[in-house]
């Protein structure tokens, strides 16, 4: 009779210690504070706690990571890292491990998840197409082969992407719930689609051109949806610039009740409004807009610019359209990412080497972290966003 | 002798890549802005993206004033951007023998 009751207290005795030194060894955490930071020429990403400014970790071995650019799975734990060379890796953002990868093409441009969070696709170039992977496993589910470079890859509601083929101005879109699925093919979306974005609600998929002045939109909600085209001959037969970066829609976002998009070859950024998609202003800016992101709220736009005047950021006041606030943070300014209600704004500072934090309110620098050519900085908050 | 030494310094003179009256170029900055510029398009690796492979394999059926002649003023139709606003022909050729050059 003592010794099974000497026996349970010694395995409880055991078990204590054992969950003691656990909880010391690491304090439990979430990852809603958390993000990563592309680290471009050296093929690290940098694990950044967005609350207290710091580095947690940095972790190697993604490849190239020229372009690259991260979704999240649902639960926030894991990051998906697209890199150029067709690496898709799967990052655990509590451990520091990368937990999967594989190499599923030759050079690719970017990928989405599901929005069940079951699938990770990977838009190629070359072979160009969608490969689609089992989220958990990265297991090969499907595969789109276009015969041309595929850009503009989003998740749609309802399980379903949408991407569109730079050579021959297609968008298609394919739901994955159907067993085998027949992807829906939609022409005439223009020439050369350069980028492409959903809105956040998921209803309106827009490609932006690099082949003519204009922009192609879809409506989602139709059971067929046909290209419109919108701000046809925004250039109004002016020469266009030498692009020496194309701009990204990703990240474009509502702002009130109205839209800021970066034109391409030129100096501006267009206004839309956001029913009609008719043009509603433009604002001159300092050079080629290569990001146009509404901060959370849509209060403000903040942009930055094409090689060689992509030192500079500019923040646009989303009511009148006037640059409120022009500002030099160094050289090579690559991306903006948002803290999700938007009272902070990192900055990727390529050749300075350095991640610097702003508040959006006062525009104070406010923090500062070290990164080897930082590029893509992407925050845990858009596991739970369309499009992101 | 001294003629010989004469001689050997007006050879290495003329073959050098400094000409009298010319700065030197910034051959780091150069080098930067094929791997971190031309890399957008292009790749790290220059094993292309929205723009072709640029290793040397993949390049060396050209001639090297062709790609600088490429580089300076573009790819009409493409979304290869003239670079000539942005560098000197001295600068475009050393990018050319870089590329074709450099694995």
């Amino acid at each position: 009779m003592v010794r099974p009751i000497a026996s349970t207290l010694l395995f409880l005795t055991l078990l204590f210690a054992f969950w003691f030194n656990q909880a010391l060894a690491s304090e439990p955490r979430s990852t809603a504070g958390l993000g990563v930071v592309i680290e471009r020429a050296t093929g690290a990403v940098l694990i950044v706690d967005r609350s207290t400014h710091t580095v947690l970790d940095q972790v190697e071995g993604f490849g190239d990571l020229s372009h690259a650019s991260v979704v999240f799975s649902d639960d926030g734990r894991y990051a998906f890292v697209f890199g150029r060379d067709g690496g898709l890796t799967k990052l655990d953002l509590l451990t520091g491990q990368i937990v999967g990868r594989v190499i599923q093409s030759g050079n690719a441009i970017g990928g989405a998840i599901s929005d069940d969070g079951t699938l990770v696709a990977v838009a190629n170039y070359e072979p160009g197409g969608v490969r689609i992977f089992d989220a958990d496993t990265l297991e090969h589910v499907a595969s789109f082969d276009t015969g041309a470079k595929t850009i503009g890859l989003v998740d749609v509601p309802g399980r379903r992407f949408a991407f569109t083929m730079w050579d021959s101005g297609e968008t298609w879109l394919v739901d994955m719930n159907q067993p085998d699925p027949e992807p829906l093919i939609i022409a005439g979306m223009g020439e050369n689609p350069y980028d492409a974005l959903i809105t956040g609600d998921g209803r309106t998929y827009i490609a932006g051109l690099f082949g003519e002045d204009g922009l192609s939109l879809l409506d989602l909600w139709e059971a067929e949806p046909t290209p419109r085209r919108i701000l046809p001959g925004y250039g109004r037969g002016e020469e266009p610039l030498p692009v020496y970066k194309m701009p990204h829609l990703e990240g474009w976002a509502l702002a009130g009740d109205r839209f800021a998009l970066p034109a391409v070859g030129r100096h501006e950024v267009l206004w839309l409004d956001s029913r009609s998609f008719e043009e509603v202003g433009r604002t001159a800016t300092h050079g080629q807009p290569v990001f146009a992101v509404a901060r959370p709220g849509g209060r403000q736009v903040w942009v930055n610019f094409a090689h060689p005047l992509n030192d500079t950021i500019q923040v646009l006041d989303t009511a009148t359209g006037d640059v409120i606030h022009s500002f030099q943070p160094g050289p090579a300014i690559l991306h903006m990412e948002f803290a999700p209600r938007g009272n902070e704004v990192w900055v990727s500072v390529r050749d300075a080497g350095k991640v610097l934090i702003y508040d959006t309110e006062t525009f104070a620098l406010t923090g500062e972290i070290a990164a080897e050519s930082p590029s893509g900085i992407f925050f845990t908050a858009r596991a739970h966003r369309i499009g992101l | 002798m001294s003629r010989t030494v004469a001689a050997l310094c007006l050879i290495l003179c003329a073959a050098g890549p400094l000409q009298a009256g010319e700065t030197p170029l910034d051959t780091a900055a150069l080098e930067r802005l094929v791997l971190q510029d031309c890399g957008s398009c292009h790749g790290l690796t220059r094993k292309g993206g929205l723009g072709p492979d640029l290793r040397a394999e993949a390049l060396s059926h050209w001639a090297p004033e062709d790609l600088a002649q490429m580089i300076l003023d573009g790819l009409p139709g493409t979304a290869m951007p003239p670079w000539r606003a942005l560098m000197t022909e001295r600068e475009a050729a050393w990018i050319a023998d870089y590329l074709l050059a450099t694995e």
